[in-house]
């Protein structure tokens, strides 16, 4: 049992690191801009497309790796260009209407290009199999190396923020905008930047995700609205907050799924557990948010802007 | 003369809404009674966002949570009439006199509880609780296994009945839902002209300055909340009475979206607005894949969302005032 137990916890966790590398870019930009792009689970879908795409191509999981990720960047780049730069101004409402007709677009793009029909993926040669765990489990070598990315990506992101040039002026940039412009930062170079460094992440973890799920138009979306949820929960801006509330919503799902239809069973007829457990395992995570929102509104750790 | 310009159009609009029936009976299009029933329902959903979005400045993005309150209700009753089972001890009923007022009253109490909870937060984290309770909604229905699950359910015995109206009946039907939709939107027109109105609109140019001079702003966002929950979960009762199925598909958060799209589209913030916005998003949903077809875009009519979505940003960066923008501030 402690076993199982321990199987979902990095399972879990596993679920956390993809969120945290979605929700990563999706904190930033809100923090450092004031945007919310609800289409910043397209470029996480353009990420899987890409390393199809790639791997078609080359056979070679890391190669289409390093191909996906410009190819992230430039669709990316493009996008803010456009769009989301002209949102910078603009109340949540437009940015929330502009990059959800940003998602039909893209949705309906990649349909047209790919077709209905989802995309597998092959785990890497080099990474399946299994690797025994402290002793305990055998777990997939492929989710351990998800996690290591994972945790890479933050201590990474934590570097930049907290010790170069590049982060003082972002953390500047969301404490107070207009101060640090009067200080000679070419802020709309830097929008672009962190836009586009947040949306490699996301595609990054789509890249990653291509293996385990399949690839398919509206992905992105089921994803999104979990990293919203992971954002929120720890204080939309913060990076700090986006860690904890992805490993908090990954492990609180896995674990709702995995263990409510269980404890459901010992109380209910099963005829009804079984859909009810389902449901409830799905609303687990809102019914966290509700709760966190409610006794702090602001999240776990807000960010101060003056 | 705005204000006569304003209630001449809407005659108009009413007239021909109420003469449509006669246009497509003659025009041997009676099919599309049924499309325009659609919109108008969809029209008192998109009405009652209007009340959060334009007038309090409330971006909610779960609406339809309370369309699946309103549907549900319907439906779960229906069911229960059909397979004469009780739940948790209550008959099902077929009765429109009975269902119709509990959908309502059923999406007023969840409204006053989202509502109570939601509106602690502001801002961008107002729009994500709300749009988290419609989640959990969705995913309760999803789990609604007796009710068909994931596939929803069909209304076996077809729409309520009502004494002396037959709802089966499509033009019977379509005057009845316009009936609501005159009787919701003129009670919207006199409330948003109302001191509450007022008040409201206080709320969303400076909420703390409506806080300092005494007025309880919590207890009046609230009130709103639960007034534009009563509209959607009135359409979303009428709307399972229309389409006589019922899925969790009507509480998805695209659904959400939709409304808040012809909101915007139609111009925020006037009643008429979003019922300009209704029309001609789903006239577009209808017809746009034909227009497209008949110019030879054949691609295009089948992803015509790919034509859809670049329109749609385009009104949101440059045309604001939407569709009653450029009819009422520019022609007028």
């Amino acid at each position: 049992m402690a076993q199982l137990y321990f199987e979902q916890l990095l399972n879990g966790i596993q679920l956390g690191m993809f969120l945290f590398l979605v929700s990563a870019g999706l904190t930033l930009i809100f923090g450092f801009m004031n945007v919310i792009n609800l289409a910043h689970g397209s470029l996480f879908m353009i990420g899987a497309y890409a390393i199809a795409l790639f791997h078609g191509v080359t056979n070679s999981f890391l190669l289409a790796l390093i191909l996906s990720l410009p190819l992230v960047a430039l669709c990316a780049w493009i996008i803010e260009v456009v769009i989301i730069s002209r949102l910078y101004t603009r109340d949540h409402l437009d940015q929330v209407l502009a990059t959800f007709a940003l998602i039909l677009f893209i949705n309906e793009g990649t349909t047209i290009l790919f077709g209905r029909t989802p995309m597998f993926l092959d785990v890497p040669p080099l990474l399946s199999g299994t690797i025994s765990l402290f002793g305990v489990v055998s777990y997939p070598l492929y989710r351990v190396a998800i996690i290591g990315a994972g945790l890479a990506v933050a201590i990474f992101l934590w570097i930049i923020i907290a010790k170069t040039r590049l982060g003082m002026q972002i953390r500047a940039g969301t404490t107070n905008r207009e101060t640090v412009e009067q200080l000679g930062v070419n802020i709309s170079k830097l929008n672009t930047i962190i836009f586009v460094v947040g949306a490699m992440f996301a595609g990054f973890a789509g890249a990653l995700a291509g293996p385990l799920t399949s690839v398919e138009v509206g992905m992105g979306e089921n994803l999104l609205i979990l990293c919203f949820v992971c954002i929120v929960i720890g204080g939309i801006g913060s990076i700090r907050g986006a860690l904890l509330g992805a490993i908090i919503v990954g492990v609180v799902d896995t674990m709702g799924r995995a263990f409510v239809p269980d404890l459901l069973v010992k109380f209910l007829d099963p005829t009804y557990a079984s859909g009810i457990s389902a449901g409830l395992s799905s609303m687990s995570i809102y019914l966290l948010m509700v709760v966190v929102l409610v006794v702090k509104p602001t999240g776990l750790f807000p960010i101060i802007r003056s | 003369m705005k204000y006569t310009h304003h209630t001449r159009f809407l005659i108009g609009c009413l007239l021909a809404l109420i003469l449509l029936p006669w246009l497509f009976h003659a025009t041997d299009s009676s099919y599309l009674v049924s499309t325009f029933t659609r919109l108008i329902i969809f029209a008192i959903a998109a009405v009652s966002l209007d009340l959060l979005i334009g007038y309090t400045g409330l971006v909610s993005f779960g609406h339809a949570a309370f369309l699946g309150v309103g549907a549900y209700t319907v439906g779960i009753l229906s069911f229960h009439a059909y397979e004469e089972t009780t739940f948790l001890g209550l008959p099902g009923t077929l009765s429109g006199l009975t269902a119709i007022p509990l959908a309502v009253l059923l999406s007023a109490l969840v409204a006053l509880i989202i509502g109570a909870l939601s509106l602690r937060t502001k801002g961008v984290y107002f729009i994500m609780i709300t749009l988290s309770f419609g989640q959990m909604l969705f995913f309760l229905f999803v789990s609604l296994e007796q009710y068909g699950g994931d596939d929803g359910m069909m209304m076996f015995d077809g729409r309520n009945t009502l004494p002396g109206l037959d709802l089966n009946d499509r033009v019977e039907f379509y005057y009845f839902c316009l009936t609501w939709f005159t009787l919701f939107f003129l009670f919207c027109t006199r409330l948003v002209r109302s001191k509450f109105g007022r008040t409201l609109a206080a709320i969303r140019q400076n909420e703390d300055r409506l806080s300092s001079i005494g007025i309880n702003e919590y207890w009046a966002k609230l009130q709103i909340f639960v007034i534009a929950g009563i509209g959607a979960g009135l359409a979303g009762a009428l709307s399972a009475n229309h389409t006589e199925f019922i899925s969790p598909d009507i509480t998805h958060w695209t659904r959400s979206g939709d409304l808040m799209i012809v909101v915007i589209l139609g111009g925020m913030g006037t009643l008429i607005g979003p019922v300009l916005g209704t029309f001609l998003f789903l006239l577009l949903e209808e017809f746009l894949p034909l227009i497209l077809h008949s110019f030879g875009f054949d691609l295009l009519s089948e992803h015509w969302r790919f034509v859809f979505g670049p329109i749609l940003i385009l009104v949101v960066l440059y045309a604001k005032s939407g569709l009653y923008g450029m009819i009422f501030r520019k022609g007028g």
